[in-house]
């Protein structure tokens, strides 16, 4: 099967003088990053250096915890905590289940069908990832309340007072199904662009059902990137506070949010302590299902080079639908009714200024131009340094099998799980105590970044270099290339596609983070979220229209970047 | 196919220097900040607030501040809580020379830390002395009054078809129709009110007795208002001034009014926004300035007219629509906003009841 690997035709400048190396026959390849070497010994000190700046946050949370632990014992073992506890564990589970069944289909559609327009539906169904989850919940209530907006309307034709509610589990649930999936999707959808569509002939050619083709061949093969994506919307559902608390579902991170909202910072912290440890049972899980794929991953075989799509027939219309059902709920509603918002904010201004009254709502474009520009710019610096960071970080989760390994890989998830509020709070702790030419200062904000999102970086290169045979980086050493020369020209070009994805989700996240930004950005900077957050919560609800549907059409440049890069 | 990614690269990175280009241009600015500073005798300098009041409420009013004293004022927003947690962990290292809370239980926590420095009694003078902190160390900026905001379409005469108090409502006729946000700074300052008006057993008595009603949980004032507006609950128990965004947003059609509860009592507290002078203030005569600014007549009366709050000064009218401050007083009990400012008290028996988490 190795046969049908080719590597792009290419001057290899680091293999030119390279002598053969001579292995005696039958003899296994040796693993290329065995022995401790300056590479070796990179790759764990650049992993450890991150993880040190991870491991600040627990530090924070043990000094703030102080004396507080025995109160903060006593709320926990609260009927009413535990009950909370289990909401959460109920909640970050059917959230990553739901997550998957959407968008494992839709990623498939949109990369290996012929689904029309299936290159403008890649860019809608990763665009739900940007809008903060606040404000999404804010939408899906006008929409969806008993008396939102879905009832106003049929009202008339149907005589429907009242629909049913939709608090609690049920409105948590789909809410954050639907803007957490993306996760899920882009990180398959890179896994799928690579799919060397002759897995799937074999399979037909002996016969397999598409039944046995799905599940024993597509789903292993996607496996990693499905574990990788999925771990990213468990751990995002322990931490979203916005959804939760207008959908009215207590999970654990209100419970935190309580705690802060009572200016106690020490009971928030064993409260904050109780999410760490959640992300660290998680995590164990995870690695299990992580080692049981690597052994699958190493008998398949990349080849991008013959992009195919499967014809889908009559299945197409089948198909639109999915896709555009979801697409309603998770994108269009939502814009439609932040365009609704805007225009009667503006044309009750027009009617204002008639009578000579103050035009409020009209928000000079003007005044979002310098918050556009700096959300741009800390989203791309973001995203460069935590693909950056996360390539040590990917190697060593994947290819190395030490305990070492395996454990930097799990403290580098450590702040992941954590409300923006509770790193940010550790930075400023750390900046103001320790650091302080560099408090408030975009350095320290970039760090506190981190934290948050390199976890999604690494996920999405894992997912793709855990399916590569390490084969090939052996073969290449048994060449004589150098190790670096492998990471340069072997690892990095196949493992591409999964670090623009994650460099992608970390743009999009950072574009619509809130809480660490508020507390850490340089005094009088302004995002596109912070004036949304800002008139939101105010009930200026046209004015926070304007800067979320920026928000949406500056995500969706890199998006429409990403899915269009491939033929 | 490199053709096309080599466009695409382009039109984004066009667009990334679109936008930089259009972004007001930073040399300029410190150009002429510079200037300004060299030409004046003694330089304006510079002050930092941290608000928990929004962007949008206060950025104007900050403004018209710079622009009159050429003080170059820098500001963090966040929520109360989130700005009063910066403040509690950079303790005297702070570099803020003002907090500005949007609630008595924020500025109550800092103040109790002992992070602001008294204020001079000619800046306590100038307001209501139950508007100020006994201690001196702050005072009220605007007022609020708490409320109930009712449904036009089910209840047309308010007067009548709702109750004269809080207590009102634990009837079993609003099982299911009433709106609350117990997790909310000003529900819960309210709370504390109530703690000190009715004492602890009818507080109990009350929140058990709503409780018992269903009540349906939001997550603050805005929501309230809109699920009032749209006829999911019949009332909420909210501020006074969401009501007006709503109608300066949607017209008159907007299905929601306000009802001054008359007979008193918790249910017409008065609250007020407040700020404080941080005792590390490394601008402590700006932010003097800044307070005595807050609470002169130009700036009461763009609370009174743009955030439609209570001025709390003497001589500034309140708009049309709202009930003059003088005859909520009458009503209203008059106990010392400080008395608000114990949360941790009322957060205690909300968690026992399990009303909130």
């Amino acid at each position: 099967m190795y046969s049908t690997y080719r590597p792009k035709e290419r001057n290899w400048p680091a293999f030119a003088n390279a002598k053969p190396l001579r292995l005696p026959m039958g003899e296994k390849l040796q693993n290329w990053l065995q022995s401790g070497t300056v590479f070796n010994v990179t790759l764990y000190l650049s992993a450890a250096l991150f993880v040190a700046l991870v491991l600040l946050v627990p530090l924070y949370l043990f000094i703030r915890t102080g004396t507080a632990w025995a109160k903060a014992v006593e709320t926990l073992l609260r009927p009413a905590t535990l009950q909370v506890l289990g909401n959460t564990v109920l909640l970050s589970v059917s959230v990553t289940l739901g997550a998957t069944v959407l968008a494992l289909p839709l990623a498939w559609l949109t990369t290996r069908t012929d689904l029309p327009g299936r290159r403008l539906w890649a860019v809608l169904h990763a665009l739900p990832l940007v809008i903060p989850s606040y404000i999404y919940a804010f939408l899906f209530l006008s929409f969806l309340s008993p008396k939102g907006l879905l009832q106003q309307m049929l009202q008339r034709p149907f005589n429907i007072e009242r629909l049913p509610p939709i608090y609690g589990f049920t409105g948590a649930f789909i809410v954050l199904t639907l803007i957490s999936y993306p996760y899920i999707f882009l990180t398959v959808q890179a896994a799928l662009r690579q799919m060397d569509w002759t897995l799937l002939e074999v399979a037909q050619t002996n016969g397999a059902t598409k039944w046995q083709i799905t599940r024993h061949v597509l789903l292993p093969y996607l496996w990693p990137s499905l574990t990788a994506g999925g771990l990213l919307v468990m751990l995002y559902t322990l931490r979203d506070f916005g959804a939760v608390s207008l959908l009215q579902f207590s999970t654990f991170t209100r419970v935190i949010y309580n705690r802060y909202q009572g200016f106690q910072l020490d009971e928030a912290a064993t409260m904050a302590s109780v999410l760490v440890l959640m992300t660290g049972i998680i995590m164990l899980f995870e690695s299990r299902f992580r080692a049981e794929t690597a052994a699958l991953a190493d008998e398949e075989i990349c080849d991008s080079s013959r992009p195919r799509q499967m014809a889908l027939g009559r299945g197409r219309w089948a198909a639109l639908g999915f896709t555009s059902l979801v697409s309603f709920f998770a994108l269009i509603m939502p814009v439609g009714i932040l365009v609704y918002w805007l225009v009667r904010g503006l044309r009750h201004d027009l009617l204002n200024g008639m009578v000579g009254l103050v035009q409020q709502n009209s928000i000079s474009l003007l005044e979002l131009l310098a918050p556009a520009q700096l959300s741009v710019t800390t989203g791309l610096l973001t995203a460069v340094f935590a693909v950056l960071i996360a390539i040590p970080i990917t190697i060593l989760s994947v290819r190395h099998q030490s305990r070492w390994a395996k454990l930097l890989t799990t403290l580098s998830y450590g702040g992941y799980a954590l409300p923006g509020i509770v790193v940010a709070l550790a930075f400023v702790f750390a900046g103001i105590n320790f650091l302080r030419p560099f408090y408030q200062t975009l350095p320290l904000l970039l760090a506190a970044y981190m934290v948050l999102f390199v976890p999604q970086a690494v996920s999405a290169g894992r997912g793709v270099l855990a399916r590569l045979p390490v084969e090939l980086e052996e073969v290449g050493y048994s060449l004589g290339g150098s190790r670096w020369a492998i990471l340069r020209y072997v690892i990095l070009p196949l493992i591409r596609p999964g670090l623009l994805a994650g460099g992608l989700l970390v743009f999009l996240t950072v574009m619509k983070e809130l809480p660490a930004t508020l507390l850490l950005s340089p005094l009088g900077s302004r995002t596109l979220p912070m004036l949304v957050w800002s008139n939101i919560s105010e009930a200026f609800f046209a004015r926070a229209a304007a800067p979320t549907l920026l928000l949406l059409l500056l995500s969706s440049v890199p998006l429409a970047w990403f899915s269009l890069r491939k033929g | 196919m490199y053709d096309k990614k080599l466009k695409l690269t382009a039109v984004w990175l066009l667009f990334i220097l679109a936008v930089a280009a259009c972004s007001p241009a930073e040399p300029q600015t410190t150009e002429v900040t510079r200037i300004v500073e060299v030409a004046a005798e003694n330089s304006p300098g510079r002050l930092v607030i941290y608000s928990g009041r929004a962007d949008s409420l206060v950025q104007p009013i900050i403004d018209q501040f710079s622009a009159a004293t050429g003080i170059n004022v820098e500001v963090r927003y966040g929520s109360t809580s989130e700005m009063a947690g910066l403040l509690l962990e950079e303790g005297s290292n702070s570099p803020a020379d003002i907090f500005y809370a949007q609630d008595p239980g924020g500025i109550g926590a800092v103040a109790e830390a002992g992070l602001f420095a008294t204020l001079s009694d000619e800046t306590l003078s100038r307001v209501p002395s139950r508007f100020a902190s006994p201690d001196g160390n702050w005072v009220g900026v605007s007022g609020r009054a708490r409320v109930i905001v009712y449904n036009t379409d089910e209840i047309s005469d308010p007067a009548t078809q709702l109750p004269n108090d809080l207590m009102g409502f634990t009837a079993p006729e609003w099982n299911g129709r009433i709106g609350w946000a117990p997790s909310n700074g000003s529900f819960q300052a309210m709370i504390t009110g109530m703690r000190t008006i009715w004492g602890e057993e009818q507080t109990r008595e009350w929140l058990n007795g709503i409780q018992a009603n269903n009540p349906i949980v939001y997550s603050g004032n805005t929501p309230i208002v809109e699920a009032v507006g749209n006829g999911e609950v019949t009332v909420g128990l909210v501020n006074h001034y969401y009501l007006y965004r709503f109608l300066s947003d949607q017209g008159d059609t907007f299905a929601a009014r306000n009802y001054f509860l008359p007979g008193g009592g918790p249910g017409s507290l008065i609250m007020v926004s407040g700020v404080g002078i941080l005792n590390t203030a490394p601008n402590a005569a700006n932010a003097q300035r800044f307070i005595e600014f807050l609470l002169s007549v130009p700036a009461q009366q763009y609370f009174s007219a743009q955030t439609f709050e209570y001025p709390v000064i003497e001589g500034v009218a309140t708009v049309g629509q709202l009930p003059p401050l003088a005859d909520l007083d009458t009503l209203a009990v008059d106990i010392p906003l400080s008395d608000l400012a114990d949360l941790q008290g009322t957060q205690d028996i909300l968690v026992e009841l399990g009303i909130i988490e």
